[in-house]
């Protein structure tokens, strides 16, 4: 089986023919799908635990504290215990729940966000769907994921279910705005949709740096309205524990209650990915103009580990948001979007817009 | 127009301090030797407690049984959670005088909170903090215990 980290594309090649040469092309067809099922339900599982752990030690280091250190060296079988514990737990129903839609939202959350990681190029040829409305379909996608949560908040028949799914619908659809803006402030530039074509266009160099001024406060406001968007802190009003207690997951336990947990991680994976796709190159390796040698060096690490490394920093960017700043209030989150964020935003893109067509980019 | 200027600088304002919170939290994560946490104290052999950590009252007796308590009972009144109780007896002296003696000094860690006071109060120091830390029992009865071991009776010149 031919195989290079460089380019995936030789891999998924070789296993669609090894498949093609035995089955049917229906048969390969359902293989495939099953394969790509399997192999993001695992990246979910492993990489939502992972996250969570990280979080917990990163949490730990901003406090002064050690963070999970008992389980295993430095902790690290924390999070996989706790999942088995919540595997294990009763899936209790409230009473007058209804049970149809209970049952639903988390399966909601979950696909979502399952959907929104099959178009991510995580490498040259490692991307599940390429379609040519990338970015479009992971705005949209991820805005069903408030379905769910408004599913979960209305069916589980708990006035703090209900508060709290209402103000995390709420903050979701106006932060959407935002998100989408910022994209297609980039998109501007990269005159496609497609997301290996966005890729594809930051071979010359990062949008972050080809886009000067735009580009920056395009990505900045990004990372707050992605962050606004997962119900983070210091956007986590879904889930004030002395208002709302759990928010609309409070009547959620045992497995349930982890999908909602692990979609909460993956979906700031998401985000950072996203933030990485479009503005900071993807899977390409820093460049730097014409120094030869050094992007010679920057080439020989593999493109899958650029694109961990710089979906690293995003996240922990977004985790030292959160164990920074204080909570804002809902007026005050609503007011943050509707009259900072959004002016700024369609702003930038005139900007942007006219940096284009003016040709004053890198 | 000012509006506008006031905008921009509410917005600029609001990133710096933004920044500053940052610049506050980053400092701590990238200097983990400022961890003030402690890990939970596994090496028990080797373990030097702090000295002013307070684990439970015990009441210290020299080799031959012998503690300092009179039984005057004023660690039972300085309590504030009634956690000790003082039972005395009385004894006959050989010429004849009638003396008051601690039979028992019953201790309750399990409503102790390991304040001090009876420690600080106690007029001939006989009852000192211990620097055990692990007190988890089976039955709550096991946390009652009585402090001045059986046989055991007054050092020689404790003052009254």
């Amino acid at each position: 089986m031919a195989f290079s980290i460089y380019d995936f594309s030789t891999l998924t090649q070789s296993i669609h023919d090894g498949l093609s040469s035995r089955l049917s092309p229906t048969g390969t067809l359902a293989m495939e799908w099953a394969i790509v099922g399997i192999v993001i339900l695992l990246f979910v599982a492993v990489f939502g635990l992972f996250l969570v752990y990280a979080e917990r030690k990163v949490c730990a280091f901003f406090q002064q504290r050690l963070g999970p250190m008992r389980v295993g060296p430095w902790g690290l079988v924390q999070t996989i215990a706790d999942f088995i514990k919540l595997l294990m737990k009763e899936l209790i129903q409230p009473a007058r729940a209804d049970k149809f839609l209970y049952n639903l939202a988390p399966f909601i959350v979950i696909i979502v966000t399952f959907l929104a990681i099959s178009v991510i190029p995580f490498a040259k040829g490692l991307q599940a769907f390429d379609f040519d409305i990338g970015v479009f379909f992971v705005t949209s996608i991820t805005a069903v994921g408030v379905i769910g949560i408004l599913l979960a908040g209305w069916s589980s028949n708990n006035k703090y279910s209900l508060i709290g799914a209402m103000r995390s619908g709420a903050q979701i659809i106006s932060y959407e705005l935002s998100v989408g803006l910022s994209l297609i402030t980039i998109v501007i530039m990269a005159g496609t949709l497609q997301l290996s074509g966005i890729v594809e266009a930051q071979r010359a160099g990062w949008f972050i740096y080809r886009g000067h001024i735009p580009a920056i406060i395009a990505f900045f406001v990004f990372v707050i309205a992605g962050t606004a968007e997962t119900n983070r802190g210091p956007f986590d009003l879904a889930e004030a524990e002395s208002e709302l207690t759990a928010g609309f997951h409070t009547e959620y336990s045992g497995i349930k209650f982890a999908f909602f947990f692990l979609a909460e991680y993956v979906n700031l994976f998401i985000v950072s990915a996203m933030a990485t796709t479009v503005f900071l190159g993807g899977w390409m390796a820093l460049h730097v103009g014409n120094l030869e040698g050094f992007n010679h060096v920057m080439d020989l690490l593999p493109p899958v580990f650029w694109f961990f490394i710089k979906v690293f920093f995003v996240i922990f960017l977004i985790m030292w948001f959160k164990w920074t700043f204080p909570r804002l209030r809902i007026d005050q989150i609503l007011t943050l979007e509707w009259k900072f964020l959004l002016p700024i935003n369609l702003f930038n893109i005139i900007l942007m817009t006219v940096i284009v067509l003016l040709g004053w980019h890198f | 127009m000012s509006a506008i200027w006031k905008y921009i600088s509410d917005v600029l304002k609001g990133i710096w301090t933004l920044i500053q919170g940052m610049r506050i939290t980053g400092y701590y994560f990238f200097r983990p030797r400022l961890i003030v946490t402690q890990q939970y104290p596994e090496n028990r052999r080797t373990l030097e407690m702090f000295e002013r950590f307070r684990g439970e009252v015990t009441m210290p007796h020299n080799e031959n049984n012998e503690h300092r308590c009179t039984g005057c009972g004023i660690c039972e009144i300085s309590c504030p959670n009634g956690s000790i109780e003082i039972i005395t007896a009385t004894v006959l002296l050989p010429d004849g005088k009638k003396k008051r003696i601690i039979d028992k000094h019953i201790y309750h860690l399990g409503m102790c909170s390991l304040c001090n006071l009876c420690v600080k109060n106690c007029p001939s120091d006989a009852i000192v903090m211990a620097q055990t830390f692990e007190h988890a029992v089976w039955d709550r009865t096991q946390l009652t215990k009585v402090l001045n071991r059986p046989g055991s009776k007054i050092m020689e010149g404790v003052k009254e």
